[in-house]
């Protein structure tokens, strides 16, 4: 039955693949297109799954091993060996291993999972990643992940849509990060909790998807449950020959209605950094003067070949300073593969950087980067919250791959001195 | 025998915006660490804190309570310290959905009370006494969807017997 009243994209995908006619606050049981685990989250999945004695619905299940490996120590070989396992017993062909695969969000949108109007759930907070391709994603738990192997099927609670309108230009080394770094500092961490935001307006033709990309992986960083942009050229650009299967892309009617409605224009953000313990502690790079130990590249939120590409021409001929570590870490085989036929990973090993195959690495304190006491990284990631990234005392500082790879030059955290120009 | 009763418990005082890494730390998310989650709770900001937990306990904390991270372990560790209920003036999303499926109850409600005061909470009322304090507060029962999945058993158990699952 047509509705009178207008959808969000949200009401709309979680409309369709429920088959009723949803509004926000309602609960529906809807069919996903996707469920996605990672070597953490996955074993619990597993385990909760096989209690069941039933079969999964494996065409819909993909697992990627990216938090722990490659191994670090003998407990994370266990677990990435219960997924291999898990993967071999019910044929599930959609597991990527170690070097053929990389952070779990990269790997999904690499491989064409992710498409417009699809219904993706993740045991992965970020999630939310897919929503700047137009499909509604979201982070859940691993026994709902394990519900969703048995049925291919899960309850959700219709959101309520935040409007955010886009205007402007983005200047230059000014980017998706600082956006969502001022988006998160001033709604709060809680701004969105249980909401869409829903983004909108001009500005979007001229922001490209890789800053999407970062704006939806942090919409969980204010508690939304989806970040989601409307499919225009730029994004089925993107998608071209990337995508498995059909999909169909959904605009929000005009008359859909929004608890509340944002504006940015683009071409007002500054280079932004968000400083401990909460990524919405928010402050123009200009006014912070911070010395660090180690600058890190990389994650599901901005190791991208753009994100690369941008440290790559700030770091081009310099090198990284006397006292700081760089650590830069492609999110996925894909990404990794173009930077080196790009150039762009010789450029970083003679600016005295690190460079390793895909994997979360230091992002969540796992490997690879872990800080000692006291210790200060300016990173790519999404989270600096207490001992993210390895001791309690050691600090975390977001920023956009442009001031990371300028701070990690300088020794300092800083922004290029033609960001903003 | 309903889950949704009355309880009783000891208070542990937590402020706003309690992440997933503070209750339990990405290096602990192993598979050989999951029966023992527990002693591992809050061990960055609260060292020693996962040992004192008595059965039943309750944690009071402020705004967006388990923020964060999707870990599932974060409520099991919880649940397996021997925590009985949480009391919070507001949740994180998955963490509040993981609560349910892992049978802790999130309670959302904005109460005074002092860390070692003792609490008792009416699930069929929805009443929470400070016992220490003397004062009392109304909070809003869980919906009718959220409370069948508990008196179930959680998300599991409730496919399990949906699909009349021998196991």
């Amino acid at each position: 039955m047509a509705s009178t009243k207008g959808k969000t994209i949200s009401e709309k995908i979680l409309s369709r693949k429920s088959a009723t006619d949803a509004h926000a606050g309602e609960i529906v049981e809807a069919e996903i297109d996707y469920v996605m685990v990672n070597d953490v989250t996955g074993p619990l999945a597993f385990q909760e799954f096989e209690s069941l004695g039933c079969k999964p619905v494996k065409d819909k299940i993909v697992l990627v091993p990216d938090h722990f490996v490659p191994n670090k120590d003998i407990a994370s070989a266990e677990q990435a060996a219960e997924m291999r396992r898990f993967a071999k017993k019910w044929n599930i062909s959609q597991y990527f291993e170690v070097g053929r695969g990389g952070v779990c969000h990269q790997v999904m949108i690499d491989e064409g999972f992710v498409a417009p109007g699809r219904l993706i759930v993740g045991a992965d907070s970020h999630t939310c990643t897919y929503g700047a391709l137009n499909a509604f994603a979201t982070g859940i738990g691993s026994t709902e992940a394990a519900a969703c192997f048995a049925e291919g099927k899960l309850w959700f609670k219709v959101p309520e849509s935040i409007k955010v309108r886009l205007t402007g230009h983005l200047r230059k080394y000014v980017s998706g990060k600082d956006l969502v770094i001022k988006l998160i500092t001033e709604i709060g961490v809680e701004g969105a909790n249980y909401k869409t935001l829903e983004f909108t307006g001009r500005g979007l033709a001229f922001f490209p998807v890789a800053d999407r990309l970062t704006v939806s992986n942090m919409a969980i960083e204010a508690g939304a449950k989806a970040g989601i942009f409307p499919a225009d050229s730029d994004t089925m650009h993107f998608l071209q020959g990337m995508t498995k299967g059909k999909f169909e892309r959904v605009d929000a009617d005009r008359n859909a209605s929004y608890i509340s409605s944002l504006e940015y224009d683009l071409g007002q953000l500054d280079p932004m950094v968000a400083l401990p313990y909460l990524p919405e502690n928010g402050k123009p790079v200009s006014e912070v003067d911070v010395p660090i130990d180690q600058a890190f590249l990389g994650s599901c939120t901005n190791g991208r070949i753009e994100d690369l590409r941008i440290a790559a021409e700030i770091m081009k001929g310099k090198k990284v300073a006397k006292d700081v570590r760089m650590i830069i870490v492609p999110a996925s085989t894909k990404v990794f593969r173009q930077a080196d036929e790009e150039g762009l990973i010789v450029e970083f090993v003679k600016a005295g950087a690190f460079v390793s195959g895909p994997t979360c690495a230091a992002c969540l304190g796992g490997h690879m980067g872990v800080l000692a006491k006291g210790e200060k990284c300016v990173s790519t990631t999404n989270r600096n919250f207490i001992g993210r990234m390895g001791h309690k005392e050691s600090e975390v500082y977001l920023a956009s791959p442009a001031v990371v790879a300028a701070s990690a030059i300088a020794g300092r955290i800083v922004a290029p001195p033609e960001a903003g120009t | 025998m309903s889950k949704l009763t009355i309880i009783h418990g000891m208070v542990w005082r937590f402020g706003n915006h309690v992440d997933t890494d503070q209750i339990i730390p990405a290096e602990r998310l192993t598979s050989d660490n999951n029966d023992r989650l527990g002693t591992f709770v809050f061990e960055k900001i609260r060292p020693g804190m996962a040992s004192s937990i008595g059965k039943g306990d309750i944690i009071v904390a402020g705004r967006n309570f388990g923020c964060g991270s999707s870990r599932e372990h974060a409520p099991r560790a919880l649940l397996q310290a021997g925590v009985g209920c949480i009391v919070a003036e507001s949740y994180a999303r998955i963490f509040y959905r993981n609560s349910i499926n892992v049978g802790l109850l999130p309670v959302e409600c904005e109460i005074v009370a002092d860390e070692g005061d003792k609490l008792s909470i009416d699930f069929i009322r929805g009443k929470i006494a400070n016992e220490t304090n003397g004062k009392e507060w109304q909070f809003a029962i869980f919906p009718a969807f959220v409370q069948e999945l508990i008196e179930k058993g959680g998300l599991m158990a409730k496919i399990k017997e949906a699909r009349k699952c021998t196991k």
